[in-house]
């Protein structure tokens, strides 16, 4: 057995990694020499321009694509491929259309060989807790776009991973349900105590659930910038996204954020 | 905010009602005309020959095909009762499709796990599509004998179209999809059992309706030339010693045959559908 990772090991780490996409036109330079550490319980949001290489970064944390260059590490040992340890969550839900919510939500504890019973057990409670409890035998037909994306945070929390990886989960909501689930999904990892690393454009998104936020450059995608976001809120703790954004230095950051990002409106 | 909480309203308006009533009878339109072109057509068949308007030598008539029928039932030392051809037929499509099915689908599957293999057979299997399988109803019938042949060129006529349609469901598969069961650690085998198979009924069902009757030709076709029994048979029987009335019989079955294959499909279909 490996020593367990101490306190100081990141959960989560790229020492200079490279990524080039190869294609017979010629290769493409996605990310350039990406260097950044994330401790065990942080949560983290990269924001970049469509195209700067955020999603690829968490392909390569989650081990479906290798680096060309550089090293990925979790819990201090190089990544190989997909982890138990890391959960997933794409820019939609992707629920099979052929499978019932129930089974849906436990199809990563299938794939990985786990106890069926338990997991059945376990992603009942989940969507029980997110209010699908009365839905477990329905189709994903008959759910509406937030139903279906709390359907696919519970496949991905049942399979139990410490680091979860949020792409763009919000983009294919409207924007009244896309605050008030970023908010609770925000304040379900917060209370798991989970990693996460949200990958989005949206900079108050990011301001408003993250408490560190990196900013990567065009293409190709480098770290550019690193901010920590901080509230005086009460007690110390933070507060939820929503009461965030009505925080005094929510503005603050969010106008940082948009110089850094240089947005530029072609045409 | 649901879907599900269902947008049904307790006491159903008048104006519900009547929608309703216009759906039904929309719906019964519909059928009512379908079968009076059916009577339609036999009253045609049945009058024109006899008003000698077409030479009923040629055409026959309906009325004339029942007790050809009943002749045709009982078995002689000479030829087998029309049960036993429709049975021979029936069989070999069956058999024909059900094995263009399973061997179309396991060939796609593995033109999907290896796409060299793919990319080597493309030409091949497109060819193979487009050559007239019929051509080789001779050759089967060296090859193979009078009954394996029918089988043959039942499954061969159909498995290359089946092939074909079944990868390319494969390949309609949504990337994210496979993308999805990747982060959680899934195995090729995997993938194809869990995401690409599943999503890829409605494909399945579409190759088996247009297997069903593709098999079907190909039976009749392979009767034409090397069996003594089945409806293709008789058919070709019939014409030989210019019987219409045993011609018309034989093609009416075929029809029947076809329009409970196709039934039998729909009912197949909205079985597996509904869970979706």
């Amino acid at each position: 057995m490996a020593a367990p990772a101490s306190a100081a090991t990141p959960k989560v780490e790229l020492r200079n990694v490279n990524l080039r996409y190869f294609g017979l036109e010629g290769e493409t330079e996605a990310l350039k020499d990406v260097s950044i550490s994330i401790a065990p319980g942080e949560f983290v949001a990269i924001i970049g321009q469509s195209g700067c290489g955020k999603s690829t970064l968490l392909s390569l944390i989650s081990g479906i694509l290798m680096p060309t260059d550089g090293t990925v590490l979790l819990d201090g040992k190089p990544v190989t491929g997909p982890s138990r340890k890391v959960g997933y969550m794409l820019q939609q839900d992707y629920l099979f259309e052929w499978r019932t919510i129930l089974e849906n939500a436990v199809l990563g504890a299938e794939i990985q060989g786990a106890d069926m019973a338990k997991a059945r057990e376990r992603a009942a409670a989940l969507l029980t807790r997110y209010g699908l409890g009365q839905f477990l035998r329905h189709l994903p037909r008959q759910l509406s776009g937030g139903m279906r994306q709390r359907v696919a945070l519970a496949r991905t929390l049942c399979t139990e991973p410490d680091v979860v990886l949020l792409d763009e989960p919000f983009a294919a909501l409207d924007s009244q349900t896309r605050l008030a689930l970023s908010d609770e999904i925000a304040v379900i990892l917060r209370r798991e105590k989970k990693t996460a690393i949200l990958v989005t454009h949206d900079i108050g998104e990011a301001v408003s659930m993250a408490e560190r936020v990196i900013v990567l450059s065009r293409r190709p995608g480098r770290v550019k910038s690193d901010h920590a976001i901080r509230f005086a809120g009460a007690h110390g703790t933070r507060p939820t996204p929503l009461a965030a954004r009505n925080s005094a230095e929510f503005n603050g950051y969010f106008n940082a954020l948009w110089q850094e990002l240089e947005v530029h409106v072609e045409g | 905010m649901s879907k599900v909480e269902a947008l049904t309203v307790a006491p159903p308006s008048p104006q519900y009602l009547a929608w309703l009533a216009r759906e039904r009878r929309g719906y019964f339109i519909v059928r009512a005309t379908q079968l009076g072109l059916l009577a339609v057509l036999l009253l045609l068949w049945e009058v024109l020959p006899k008003a000698l308007i077409v030479n009923p030598v040629l055409t026959s008539y309906p009325s004339a095909l029942w007790p050809t029928f009943l002749d045709l039932l009982k078995s002689t030392p000479q030829q087998a009762s029309i049960l036993t051809h429709t049975w021979a037929t029936v069989l070999a499509t069956v058999l024909g499709f059900t094995g263009a099915m399973v061997l179309g689908t396991a060939v796609a599957a593995a033109l999907w796990w290896w796409k060299t293999l793919y990319q080597v057979l493309d030409p091949y299997l497109v060819v193979a599509n487009a050559m007239p399988k019929t051509a080789f109803v001779p050759i089967f019938y060296i090859w193979l004998g009078a009954t394996l042949s029918i089988y043959g060129m039942s499954l061969a006529i159909s498995v290359f179209i089946t092939i074909l349609m079944i990868y390319s469901g494969f390949q309609g598969i949504d990337p994210n999809k496979i993308k999805l069961a990747q982060t959680f650690g899934a195995t090729k085998g995997q993938i194809l059992r869990k995401v690409v198979l599943p999503g890829s009924v409605p494909t399945l069902l579409a190759a088996l309706k247009v297997n069903a009757g593709l098999s079907l030709v190909g039976v009749v076709v392979g009767e034409f030339q090397s069996a003594n029994l089945g409806l293709g048979y008789l058919i070709q029987y019939g014409a030989q010693i210019f019987k219409m009335n045993i011609v018309m019989t034989g093609v009416t079955i075929l029809a029947v045959v076809s329009s409970v294959m196709y039934l039998a499909i729909s009912w197949l279909e909205t079985a597996v559908m509904r869970r979706r």
